[in-house]
């Protein structure tokens, strides 16, 4: 039973030993060799814009260098609730910033920085002749959008309700990205996604726009965290990416002024 | 004693037969520091599982777990899951066999090939059946002028399946016919039985625990799948969102609902494995 428990001891300490280890290398990362590492989470629609954000960053700010998460938003926030080391987040909406805000871990208030609207992606050369949001509720077009749980669907959603139009959709996707999967391969005649998620897919798809995208803008909140290593930083990204500079980069990749 | 089981023996030493009587009530003497790995390992897998059962709402749980999505998605499940199995023994059991007896030049290639899918993230697999059945994949121009349209379908989801979960049931039935060897298939044979009985009569019920086993990884594997059925079939209620991809929708809006569901696929997955080990200690 002693030669038990002394078993027990040493793999206690032996563990104790690989996790500090493990902690030791994290540490000697590139975020200590003389620098300071930003963590931005991004929704992941942010995926293009923020990093030529994150270089202007790092031209401005020596010895910086700006890391992301991107991903959905909602797992983003997640993951800042379990405890992720992030310093600034930038949410695709506001319901997921909502909940972070709830949670008490934002540094100031939330600031929108764009906005965002729905846009019908097609296949290059529109095989069903997609031309209006009415359109997509005809029976032999397969439109694909996303799930009425993702903001993208909540959005798809307002406009049905709003227009009356209401589409039998054969696939409700987790993600845009999905959603332009779709389409892209050709499986889907059309899909509803964002006005950028069109313009970022250049020939692989073609955009049909419409007037009732009105009906839901989505607007993307940012905002600097409680717990961030450094938050004077933080906060200097969070003013980059509201400032000229962010709005230029937003603006060519098809983001609306909030 | 499963060919398993035999392997475990040790080589015969002087000590043999004194130590016969020991062998019965214990058959090995398994070295002790090999306990604190083992022990390090089955903590490493279980933690996880009680972390999420100590998630679980148990206030809410029923409401959650028979809602109507979740209901449609566990049986869309059960449905799929099935069906793949099925596809897998009709499918992979001569496969196994081709691989396990024949001895042709470009064998361990071919070997190799078929075992891809288990390495393969299941999204790139999900890729590979949407170039090849797809509207414009190499078959789907075909397909679509028989009439027949896979995506978007339950048949993709089968389809997304049973690639995923194939290999493993290959894996193992080819491992047990080659522990079995075909010492009685060739005294069948020159007895004068044709190949059909042989394999039939003798190949087919000396590897039936192999076969079992395979099925149910098999299932298991289809039960969880999930990337190569987002990618390749898609996500609707009741028609090709199982219960993976019911528990990652659920994720973004109520993660209570999603770790409700968790703990559903998690049992289903210890009740199909506890009736296989059963059923196949019966056997």
């Amino acid at each position: 039973m002693a030669r038990r428990l002394s078993l027990l001891a040493a793999a206690a300490v032996f563990l104790a030993a690989t996790a500090t280890a493990c902690g030791d290398d994290g540490s000697t990362g590139p975020g200590s060799a003389g620098g300071t590492t930003l963590t931005v989470y991004a929704a992941a629609s942010l995926t293009t814009t923020f990093q030529q954000i994150g270089e202007e960053f790092e031209k401005e700010h020596d010895g910086v260098t700006v890391e992301f998460s991107f991903g959905g938003s909602s797992d983003l926030v997640a993951q800042i609730q379990e405890g992720a080391p992030a310093d600034v987040f930038a949410s695709a909406d506001t319901a997921n910033m909502d909940k972070l805000t709830a949670a008490g871990l934002q540094a100031g208030d939330p600031q929108s920085f764009a906005s965002n609207t729905l846009e019908i992606a097609v296949p290059p050369g529109n095989p069903a002749g997609i031309a209006s949001f009415a359109d997509l509720a005809k029976s032999d077009v397969n439109v694909v959008v996303c799930a009425p749980e993702v903001p993208c669907g909540s959005a798809t959603q307002k406009v049905e309700a709003a227009t009356g139009v209401a589409l039998s959709p054969v696939s409700e996707e987790q993600s845009v990205t999905d959603v332009l999967a779709k389409v892209t391969s050709g499986e889907a005649d059309a899909g509803v996604v964002y006005v950028t998620d069109v313009e970022a897919a250049g020939d692989d798809v073609e955009g049909v726009t419409f007037p009732e995208s009105s009906e839901a803008v989505n607007t993307y909140p940012v905002v600097a965290l409680k717990d961030a290593a450094d938050a004077d930083l933080a906060q200097q990204f969070v003013d980059l990416v509201l400032g000229d500079t962010g709005r230029r980069i937003l603006e060519e990749a098809g983001f609306a002024q909030p | 004693m499963t060919p398993a089981g035999a392997s475990w023996r040790r080589p015969a030493s002087p000590s043999r037969n004194s130590r016969q009587a020991v062998r019965s009530q214990r058959p090995v003497d398994v070295p002790r520091w090999l306990f604190l790995p083992a022990l390090l390992g089955a903590l490493f897998v279980l933690l996880p599982l009680v972390a999420i059962v100590a998630k679980v709402d148990w206030g809410s749980f029923f409401s959650l777990v028979t809602s109507e999505g979740s209901r449609a998605a566990f049986w869309l499940s059960l449905r799929t899951s099935a069906a793949s199995t099925l596809a897998c023994v009709v499918l992979g059991v001569p496969m196994a066999l081709l691989l396990a007896r024949w001895d042709f030049p470009g064998l361990g290639l071919l070997r190799s090939l078929v075992l891809i899918p288990l390495v393969l993230p299941p999204v790139v697999g999900g890729l590979a059946l949407l170039y090849t059945f797809g509207r414009r994949g190499l078959l789907g121009e075909s397909l679509d002028a028989l009439g027949i349209q896979v995506a978007f379908s339950t048949i993709a989801v089968v389809m997304a399946q049973t690639f995923v979960a194939m290999p493993f049931l290959v894996l193992s039935l080819e491992g047990a016919l080659r522990t079995a060897g075909d010492r009685f298939e060739v005294v069948a044979a020159s007895l004068g039985a044709p190949p059909t009985t042989v394999f039939r009569r003798i190949t087919l019920p000396l590897v039936l625990p192999g076969l079992v086993s395979g099925a149910v990884l098999a299932f298991a594997r289809s039960l969880g799948e999930f990337g190569a059925t987002i990618t390749f079939a898609g996500s609707l209620q009741g028609r090709t969102r199982t219960l993976p991809l019911e528990i990652y929708l659920q994720r973004e809006t109520d993660p209570d609902a999603a770790v409700a569901l968790a703990l559903v696929l998690l049992v289903v997955a210890v009740l199909v494995i506890g009736v296989a080990r059963h059923g196949r200690t019966a056997l």
